[in-house]
């Protein structure tokens, strides 16, 4: 059956999520209350490393307006928490428990909790809580040699090893090995809205409540559900407005588990909303690696062989994430180019610092801006420019689809489609390369310090193993899209809606998109790995294919035709030829039978990889270190964009992030281990003063084989590969390859560079 | 990062409010202007004042005018009173550039002169235009008034001459010149941060030679302060690349830079160089 007009697919229509937000109706965590709420606040470690010898909490609980404190013995029979991606069985014992129990291991580890009337109350009993705590040395580097990390516990539980072909042949037989040494900075994902949680417990239902879920509501259900003793059938998570996810919000965190524990100890509803000091040591951290990384190449530069350790400073426990952040840095270190043999050690190091977990491409900003920077280094080894040698080591079109030999979360990673060579052309012409070049040598010549880097980068994407989505037509005519994901700002009810309309035959903005409820739909996989517009929106338009044939079907037996004879039109069934009667959605919805709704799953083993393109122009002030980005191109070919605008809105924002890791944003230690980046002053975030306008071109040339809409996510290849671009411009700038070894680059770091000219 | 307990105090009038303070300031009282340091710093309980005087309603602290020698700049006047000329005189375009580097727009227009000058941040726009140009400084109490030299008033980083019952109520800062030429150059790491390096120069031309400069360096010290060896590597040379980079060098060899986290000496020095050398280029524009 022909699909009906007119098509929302493809086309930048406006988000139907703006309008609560633009009205300041927006409903994210703290704005939800219910009445004779407590208010709870976490005591947190004030040292990184040692000994609790003792909790004084008399004076906070003689305080009025006080109603309890909780220490770990209170908790005690609760686990810690568990691991939701790539939990290695030797990471286990490294997991958090949601109340510190013997030893603090970092700064903001919580220690107690308080119970209040109302917040600042809590605040103040938390002042009074006396902890006795004997001070441990700090395990703050992760590299060097191993050792105890405490009493219990190594500071290397695992080692990540992946590897294919004959390394060491390579190496020997290589006409030259070229050899870095590169660092990436700690920073993460800060969202506008803090984290935050509210439970409530319905004696009268026997439900339990949890609102301020975010990202994957479903499994933390089934988790928080079992850590507390009850069942995911009589407990629900409920997500509202998000302001920002990012990989780090809406994983299970102590607090999480502590809301919900005490919303039925006291049968009281409990709040807890974090401050934003609190968010920059507690919600998990990322990013920080070391690299030493080797290329064997031909002496044209092509690449034999690489060979890379590095070491992940995971901070202080292994959260839910467990090994998924140096997983996917090995994994997917060899990028677009073709690497004939490959082998990584990626050594897990905890340190007692602020835990970590994914950021917006968790382990390709890091293992992109080592291979980026490591194709540099190729290029000044042999002597051509940084476009050459991508341009002889990217893997050929007729290689599609290409097996990488590697594993990660849990899938085989084969590149579906892509044409790298294509838009590696397309994104240079629309930089305008040739004249760009000319012109920054001119400049160059005239003393400025101006350059331009090129980096490139394969994403993954659409992670299954499964969505299921049901789409019911309501009384009214409305159509409901009930979904298993989840909305953390990136558009998922427009995209979604978008969809149904098309394959049902609606207006996009007939469709209510339901997402982030376990009380609406008993699964779902949630959002993240840029799943859910492949996962989600197959499914999506799976389920609403089949219910226009169940329409178009109960249609002709009330309309005494045949269903090949009629067309859903904006919401009107009516027939083919534009002869007869019509009946709308609503008319048929309220004629018996009325179940006018249909259920369908997508299933899919393997990833789907869109691919990219970043063009950096920079210009370095080498007074003062300061570097200014003069121009930003990104090319993203991600096989179908549902709706430009919101995908070109991804790639922006991811830029930001990724400017802010390669220039700005950085988590500082002192040598005792205290956070030095706790408030917005310390803690530099990009502003619209620093982020650049941007050339996005996104590009449909290479759609997925895996979908029938060839759809691929969208929402990382913004950030990945901005430290490496970004590196690489500044090396130019200086006419010095190798220049840029560390993110970030801050200005006082620059200067350094600058002053060894 | 909800603040302690502590009680606001709302007088109407400068009486009232010097007598709340000289009351309540032994019992840790602090005056609110604009709120716009005091109140973060009461967010994270790095200050946890058990009274604060609102100044906000108090009448005649809005003073912003000049007698002909001097602009007087009362306790209740914005940051955004700047964003205009505020007196007939070079000093005025000078106070509307530097005030457009003051924080934000949101802060600009909450947040007063005289605040920022008892709050004594080393990195302060304000303060360093005070000590520049050798503001004398107002301090009000129930024991009487108090004129105070800008050059005896910053006492180290978030410390003034002022004493716990004093007021800080008026600033008068000389006017420049009319012939005066200024310039000003900060840098830090995103627009609006806290200068890491500021300076502003003021001086005359007289007879094509520099005369009456004066240098001024903020963020890279405790408190911002007049830099002497630069000012004498300026009088009598003609404006231009020579004396600014001699003066620039003078400058940075006179600092002792003050070190953080993002920020360590060496780089402190090299940036009060490009600030001094970029604010006397400024100058010339």
């Amino acid at each position: 059956m022909s699909n009906p007009k007119p098509k929302f697919v493809g086309r930048s229509v406006a988000r139907l999520e703006d309008r609560p937000l633009l009205l300041g109706q927006g409903r994210f965590a703290a704005d939800v209350s219910f009445s004779g709420q407590w208010h709870m606040r976490v005591v947190r470690s004030p040292v990184a490393h040692g000994k609790l010898q003792g909790i004084d909490a008399a004076a906070a609980l003689a305080l009025p307006g006080v109603h309890a404190v909780w220490t770990h013995q209170d908790v005690a029979h609760i686990p810690p928490i568990p691991f939701r991606l790539t939990g290695l069985v030797e990471l286990e014992p490294y997991r958090q428990p949601i109340l510190a129990k013997d030893y603090v291991r970092y700064v903001g580890e919580p220690v107690a909790v308080v119970f209040a009337t109302d917040p600042y109350i809590a605040e103040d009993a938390a002042d009074l809580i006396e902890l006795d705590i004997e001070p441990l040395a700090p395990v703050l580097a992760a590299s060097g040699a191993t050792g105890p990390f405490d009493a219990e516990r190594a500071t290397e539980p695992s080692i990540i090893r992946k590897s294919y072909g004959d390394v060491d042949a390579a190496f020997k037989a290589a006409h030259a090995v070229v050899a870095l040494a590169l660092s990436t900075g700690r920073h993460s994902g800060v969202p506008m809205e803090t984290r935050g949680a509210v439970a409530h417990y319905d004696e009268a239902r026997d439900i339990l409540e949890m609102h301020g879920a975010a990202k994957v509501p479903w499994w933390n259900r089934d988790h928080i559900a079992r850590m507390i003793g009850r069942t995911r059938t009589n407990m629900h998570l409920l997500e509202g407005h998000v302001g920002g996810g990012f990989g780090i919000r809406g994983e299970i965190y102590p607090e999480d588990v502590l809301v919900c524990a005490a919303a039925l100890a006291f049968g009281k509803p409990i709040k807890w909303v974090e401050d934003r000091r609190e968010h920059l040591i507690a919600a998990n951290h990322s990013r920080q690696q070391q690299h030493r990384i080797r290329a064997a190449i031909d002496a044209e530069g092509r690449i034999l062989a690489i060979d890379d350790e590095f070491f992940h400073d995971n901070g202080a426990y292994m959260r839910t994430h467990a090994a998924t952040v140096p997983d996917l840095a090995a994994a997917m270190l060899p990028g677009p180019y073709r690497v004939p043999a490959y082998r990584v050690a990626g050594h897990i190091r905890l340190t007692n610092k602020t835990p970590c977990g994914t950021y917006r491409a968790p382990g390709r900003y890091e293992s992109t801006f080592v291979r980026e920077r490591l194709l540099d280094a190729v290029a000044a080894k042999v002597g051509v420019d940084g476009v050459e040698i991508r341009r002889r080591n990217l893997i050929a079109t007729s290689e599609m689809p290409y097996d990488l030999h590697l594993e990660t979360l849990g899938t085989h990673i084969v590149y579906d489609s892509g044409d790298y060579a294509l838009l590696l052309d397309k994104t240079l012409a629309c930089a305008g390369w040739p004249a760009l070049q000319a012109d920054l040598k001119k400049r160059r010549a005239a003393g400025e310090k101006v350059g331009a880097g090129v980096a490139m980068f394969v994403e993954k994407s659409g992670l299954g193993p499964s969505d299921t989505v049901r789409v019911e037509i309501r009384k009214d005519g409305k159509v409901e899209v009930i979904t298993g994901v989840a909305s953390i700002g990136q558009g998922v009810e427009t995209a979604m809606a978008q969809i149904a309309a098309d394959a049902l035959g609606v207006d996009y903005t007939a469709i209510d998109v339901v997402h982030g409820r376990t009380d609406r739909i008993d699964q779902g996989a949630g959002a993240f790995a840029s799943r859910v517009t492949v996962m989600c929106g197959e499914a999506t338009r799976l389920a609403s294919t089949k219910l226009r044939d169940k329409v178009l079907r109960l249609a002709a037996e009330l309309m005494q035709t045949d269903a090949s004879a009629l067309d859903i039109v904006n919401g009107e069934i009516v027939s083919r030829d534009s002869t007869g009667p019509s009946m709308t959605l609503a008319e048929l919805a309220q004629a018996p039978p009325g179940d006018l709704s249909a259920e369908d799953t997508f299933l899919s083993s393997h990833m789907v990889y869109p691919y990219g393109v970043h063009v950096a122009a920079v210009k370095i002030d080498s007074d003062t270190g300061a570097v200014a980005i003069e121009r930003y191109v990104i090319g993203y070919d991600i096989g179908k964009a549902v709706n430009p605008r919101l995908v070109e809105s991804q790639i922006a924002g991811g830029l930001a992030q990724g400017l802010g890791g390669a220039l700005l944003e950085e988590f500082v230690y002192d040598d005792h281990g205290e956070p030095l980046s706790v408030t917005f002053a310390d803690y530099l975030m990009p502003t619209s003063r620093e982020v650049p306008d941007i050339s996005i071109l996104i590009t449909e040339d290479a759609p997925s084989p895996l979908n029938p809409m060839g759809l691929k996510g969208a929402g990382e290849g913004g950030a990945n590969p901005v430290g490496a671009a970004i590196a690489s411009a500044i090396d130019d700038a200086l006419q010095r390859p190798g220049a840029i070894t560390d993110l970030p680059i801050t200005p006082q770091r620059m200067k350094a560079i600058c002053r060894q000219n | 990062m909800k603040p302690a307990p502590f009680v606001r105090h709302v007088p109407r009038t400068l009486q009232q409010a010097l007598a709340m303070l000289s009351q309540l300031a032994g019992q840790d009282g602090r005056i609110l202007a604009g709120g716009q340091s005091l109140v973060p710093i009461m967010a994270f309980r790095l200050a946890k004042p058990a009274h604060l005087i609102d100044i906000n309603e108090v009448e005649g602290l809005d003073r912003l005018d000049s007698d002909g020698k001097a602009l007087t700049i009362g306790a209740r006047v914005r940051h955004a009173a700047f964003h205009g000329p505020v007196v007939d005189n070079p000093l005025a375009a000078l106070l509307t550039y530097v005030a457009r580097h003051i924080a934000h727009y949101p802060i600009r227009m909450r947040g007063t002169f005289c605040g920022s000058l008892a709050h004594a941040d080393p990195a302060s726009e304000w303060c360093l235009t005070t000590a520049t140009l050798g503001a004398t400084m107002i301090a009000r109490s129930t024991r009487g008034t108090r004129e105070i030299a800008a050059k005896d008033f910053f006492d180290g980083i978030m410390s003034t001459a002022l004493a716990e019952d004093e007021l800080l109520a008026e600033v008068r800062l000389p006017l420049l010149a009319a012939d005066a030429k200024f310039g000003f150059n900060e840098f830090s790491r995103r627009a609006g941060d806290f200068a890491m390096a500021s300076s502003l120069v003021a001086y005359r031309v007289v007879d094509s030679k520099i005369a009456e400069a004066r240098v001024g360096v903020g963020g890279a010290e405790p408190s911002p302060r007049r830099i002497a060896e630069a000012e004498a590597a300026l009088n009598g040379q003609p404006p231009g690349d020579a004396a600014f980079r001699a003066a620039a060098l003078a400058a940075s060899d006179a600092v002792d830079p003050l070190e953080d986290h993002q920020t360590n000496a060496e780089y402190r020095r090299d940036l009060v160089r490009v600030v001094v050398r970029r604010a006397l280029e400024h100058s010339l524009q």
